[in-house]
C-alpha cells in the first residue's frame, strides 16, 4: 500500500527532522507525497501564496555550492508565507575556521524555525541537527542521502504511472558518490519497485547489493524491462582519471541513447536529477523529449515536495520557552 | 633494607615462567628481593593482597605522545600518570610527536620528561625515515644509543620496498625492531570499515585487503633481509592467516593487537560516532572474532592501548574529518580480561601479551617476576564487575568508545621501582 489518506490536521509524520529516507515508514513517505500532490495545483495557480509558514524563519544553509537545490528550497518556503535566508559557505565564517557545531550554536541562539542543510560530508547534517531546536532538513550530506530529491523523483512517477508498487527502477551511472542513488534505493525499496543500478564496476560496490538492488555493468541487459531509467549526473572531476578513462568512453557504453533506451519497456520513462551533461550520460535530444523525459517535471515536483516537508516539519517543531536554552556549548 | 614492602596472600601470576601460585614477594631498592615464601618480619610495610593477582607491571608498546607538540591534550608526564592507573608500568612512545622523534635531542627531551614524570617508565622508539616521510633514514644508531627501543612511522605506512629492506637490513647491526603500519595507503583513503554499513552511510571504505597486501609484502622483505619486523595492530583473518604462515615458515616476524579489534566491530560507530573511529577501521564480527582468537593462540604476541588521547574538537566533527583514535591506557585492563572471561585464553597467557612478550621485543628490563627484575608491580582484582564511565578515566581526554560498557577487572595498586604509585 503506497497511497494513504490523510484527515486535514492530522500528521503521519511525527519527527523533528528529515534527516535521510533511511527508517521512514511506507505510511511516512506516502503522507509527504500526498501533502506535495495539493502543493503542485497551489503552484499551478501562482496566484496565492500559502500562509502556513507565515512569521517563520527558514535558513537555507548551503556548504556546498548548489543553485537548483537552494532556489527550489528557498521558492518552497517563500511560498508558504516563510522568511527565508540563505547563508552560503563563501560568506560565512565558516571559512575563517568556525567548526560546524560553532555554526550549529550561533544559528540556534537565532531561533530559526527550520534549517535546511547541505554539506559535503555524510553524516554531517545529522551531527548539526542534535545541536539545534529546529527543525533540520537534509538537502544532501556527502554521498549519503538526499531524501527530498528521493521524495520529488517519487511525486513524479506517482504522478505519471499511479503508484510506485511493482516497478522496475533502474539507476544508472556513478552510483558510489551518489546520494540521490542512496535515497532512492532506499524510497523504491520501501515503496515495493524493484531497484537495479547500472554503472561501471569502478564506480558501484558489490556491497550495494546488501541494499536490496541488482547490479548491472551492462546497460542493455540492466535496462531490459524496466519502466524507468534514472539517469545521474557524472561528476566531471571524476572522468579524468582512474574511475571511467574518457567522457566518450563512459557515453559509449553508459551514456543513454535512443538505442539503448529501446531495451527498455516501450513506454519508459527518463528522469534525472540535473544538471545534465548532454552527450556525456544522456543524448540531447532524448532529454528533451516529452512523451519520454521527466526531467522537467522533477524540477515542478521539487518546490511541491519541499513544501509538504517544510510545512510537515514546522508542525513538529517545538521551540523553547523564551529564556530557555535546551542546548550549552558543553 | 631501606623502604622494603612485603606483598603478601597474592595470587602471583608470572606469565614469563608459567607460574600462578599463592604467594609473596618482597621489594626493596627498587627490586624484586625476594618471591613465594619470604621474610616478613624486616619488611617497613606489609600489604595484604587479598588473593588478588599480582603481576608484573603492564608494558604498552604503542602509546601516542601528546608531548611535544599538543601538550593540551596530555603532558608525558599525564601519559605517565595515566598509564599508572591502568596498571601499566612501562610505555613505550611512538615517535608522531611535533616534532618527530627522528634525532637525539628530541628523544632525550622525552627521556628526561620521562624521569621528571616519577611515574610509568617512559621509553620511546625513533623514526624509521626523517620526518617519517618514507625516503631517509634517521640516525638509527644514535638513536639507539640515546635509548631508542625500536623504529617505527607510525601510521604512515613505509611503501618504498627499497628504504624498508634497507632500514630492516641496517637496523640488525644494532639488534632493533621495526614497526611498520600495516595498511597499504593507495587502497586505505576511507574512513570506517568497507561493507554494507560504510555503503549505507556513504562513507569511504578501507577493505581488509590493503592490510593484508601491506603485511604481505613486509614479511617478505622481513625474509630477504633477516631484520626484525614487528606487524601492527592487526585487524582481521586475512591477516592473522598470513602472519601465522610466515611464523611457521620460521621468519623473525612478532605483531600485536588493540582492545578495540578484539572488543568492538564497526557496528559501533552507529550513526557517525566518531569516537569509533580508528585506523586501521573496526571491521566486522567475523574479523573481530578472528583477531581474539589470534590473541587467544599466540599468533598475535602482544595487546597494545594504541592510547592516542584527542581533545573533543578532533571528535566532534563531520565523521571524516573528525581524529583517527581512542584513549586506551586505562582501559587495556579490563577489555584485555573479557578474553580471559569469555574462556578463551587462561590468565597467565592473556598477562604474557600484556608483560613480558611486549617487553622482549622493545628489549626493556620488565615483564617478570624473578628475583632481581625490576620491581614494577601491578595488583588487580580480575573479576570486579562494573559499568564502566568514561568519568572514571583520570586522562584529561575522554575520546573512549566503551562509554556504558560492562566490564570485569580493576586495577588496584601499580608499583614501580617498588615505589607505591596507585592504591
Amino acid at each position: 500500500m503506497t497511497e494513504t489518506k490523510t484527515h486535514e490536521g492530522s500528521s503521519l509524520y511525527q519527527r523533528r527532522h528529515l534527516l535521510g529516507i533511511e527508517g521512514l515508514t511506507a505510511e511516512e513517505i506516502g503522507f509527504l507525497l500526498d501533502r506535495a500532490d495539493r502543493f503542485v495545483a497551489l503552484n499551478r495557480t501562482a496566484k496565492e501564496k500559502s500562509d502556513s509558514l507565515s512569521g517563520r524563519t527558514v535558513i537555507n544553509l548551503f556548504f556546498e555550492n548548489s543553485t537548483r537545490t537552494r532556489t527550489s528550497f528557498e521558492i518552497a518556503a517563500k511560498r508558504l508565507g516563510a522568511d527565508v535566508v540563505n547563508m552560503s559557505v563563501a560568506t560565512s565564517s565558516v571559512k575563517k575556521g568556525e567548526t560546524l557545531l560553532d555554526t550549529a550554536y550561533t544559528l540556534n541562539a537565532m531561533h530559526p524555525s527550520l534549517i535546511v542543510v547541505r554539506h559535503n560530508e555524510s553524516g554531517a547534517v545529522s551531527l548539526l541537527s542534535q545541536k539545534v531546536d529546529a527543525g533540520v532538513l537534509n538537502a544532501g550530506d556527502g554521498r549519503h542521502e538526499h531524501p527530498t530529491q528521493a521524495l520529488l523523483d517519487a511525486l513524479t512517477i506517482r504522478r505519471r504511472l499511479g503508484s510506485l508498487s511493482g516497478l522496475n527502477v533502474a539507476i544508472c551511472g556513478d552510483i558510489t558518490h551518489s546520494r540521490v542513488a542512496r535515497s532512492n534505493i532506499l524510497l523504491l525499496n520501501t515503496m515495493g519497485a524493484r531497484v537495479r543500478v547500472i554503472a561501471p564496476p569502478t564506480l558501484v560496490s558489490s556491497d550495494m547489493e546488501r541494499m536490496g538492488v541488482e547490479i548491472f555493468t551492462d546497460m542493455r541487459q540492466g535496462l531490459k524491462n524496466c519502466d524507468i531509467v534514472m539517469m545521474l549526473r557524472l561528476q566531471m572531476e571524476r572522468m579524468q582519471g582512474s574511475f571511467v578513462p574518457s567522457t566518450k568512453e563512459y557515453y559509449r557504453f553508459f551514456g543513454l541513447d535512443a538505442e539503448k533506451l529501446s531495451y527498455a519497456k516501450p513506454e519508459a520513462l527518463i528522469m534525472h536529477p540535473g544538471p545534465m551533461n548532454r552527450g556525456v550520460e544522456i543524448d540531447s535530444e532524448l532529454a528533451d523529449d516529452e512523451d519520454r523525459s521527466l526531467i522537467r517535471t522533477q524540477v515542478e515536483m521539487g518546490v511541491a515536495v519541499r513544501m509538504a516537508c517544510l510545512e510537515t516539519l514546522v508542525e513538529n517543531v517545538v521551540l523553547p520557552e523564551s529564556g530557555e536554552e535546551r542546548f550549552n556549548h558543553a | 633494607m631501606p623502604n622494603s614492602i612485603a606483598l603478601i596472600n597474592a595470587r602471583l601470576i608470572d606469565p614469563a615462567t608459567g607460574t600462578d601460585q599463592t604467594g609473596a614477594i618482597l621489594v626493596s631498592s627498587k627490586k624484586i628481593q625476594a618471591v613465594g615464601d619470604i621474610d616478613q618480619n624486616n619488611a617497613d610495610q606489609i600489604i595484604d593482597c587479598k588473593g588478588k593477582v599480582l603481576c608484573p607491571g603492564l608494558v604498552d608498546m604503542r602509546v601516542h605522545l601528546s608531548e611535544p607538540g599538543n601538550e593540551h591534550r596530555e603532558t608525558i608526564a599525564e601519559t605517565a600518570a595515566v598509564a599508572v592507573n591502568g596498571g601499566v608500568t612501562s610505555v613505550v612512545g611512538l615517535p608522531d610527536t611535533d616534532p618527530t622523534t627522528d634525532s637525539v635531542p628530541v628523544l632525550e627531551f622525552i627521556a628526561r620528561r620521562g624521569r621528571e614524570a616519577k611515574a610509568a617508565k617512559i621509553y620511546a622508539y625513533g623514526a624509521i625515515t626523517i620526518g617519517m616521510a618514507g625516503k631517509e633514514l634517521t640516525e638509527m644508531g644514535l638513536l639507539t644509543e640515546a635509548g631508542a627501543v625500536g623504529f617505527s612511522d607510525v601510521d604512515n605506512t613505509l611503501t618504498d620496498t627499497v628504504v624498508m629492506s634497507r632500514a630492516l637490513t641496517y637496523s640488525k647491526i644494532f639488534d632493533q625492531t621495526l614497526i611498520n603500519f600495516p595498511l597499504e595507503p593507495g587502497l586505505s583513503t576511507g574512513v570506517m570499515n568497507k561493507g554494507e554499513l560504510s555503503t549505507r552511510l556513504g562513507l569511504g571504505g578501507i577493505g581488509t585487503t590493503p592490510e593484508v597486501l601491506q603485511i604481505e609484502r613486509d614479511i617478505r622483505l622481513a625474509e630477504m633481509t633477516g631484520g626484525n619486523l614487528h606487524l601492527g595492530p592487526i585487524t582481521c583473518h586475512e591477516a592473522v592467516e598470513a602472519i601465522r604462515a610466515a611464523k611457521d615458515k620460521g621468519i623473525k616476524i612478532t605483531a600485536s593487537t588493540a582492545p578495540h579489534y578484539f572488543s568492538l566491530n564497526e557496528t559501533t560507530i552507529g550513526d557517525y560516532r566518531t569516537f569509533g573511529k580508528f585506523l586501521p577501521p573496526l571491521r566486522d564480527e567475523f574479523n573481530r572474532r578472528a583477531v581474539a582468537e589470534a590473541v587467544a593462540d599466540g599468533t598475535i604476541d602482544v595487546i597494545v592501548s594504541d592510547h592516542h588521547p584527542h581533545d573533543p574538537d578532533s571528535k566532534r566533527l563531520p565523521f571524516a574529518q573528525a581524529s583517527f583514535g581512542a584513549v586506551g591506557l586505562e582501559t587495556l585492563l579490563p577489555m584485555s580480561l573479557r578474553l580471559y572471561h569469555e574462556g578463551l585464553i587462561s590468565l597467565p597467557d592473556l598477562l604474557s601479551r600484556l608483560t613480558d612478550s611486549p617487553a622482549s621485543i622493545v628489549k626493556i628490563k620488565a615483564g617478570s617476576l624473578e628475583v632481581g627484575a625490576p620491581a614494577d608491580l601491578t595488583l588487580f582484582d580480575p573479576d570486579k564487575p562494573y559499568k564502566f564511565e568514561p568519568d572514571l578515566l583520570t586522562s584529561k581526554c575522554k575520546n573512549t568508545p566503551y562509554e556504558a560498557f560492562p566490564l570485569q577487572g580493576q586495577v588496584l595498586m601499580t608499583l614501580v621501582d617498588g615505589r607505591i604509585l596507585k592504591q
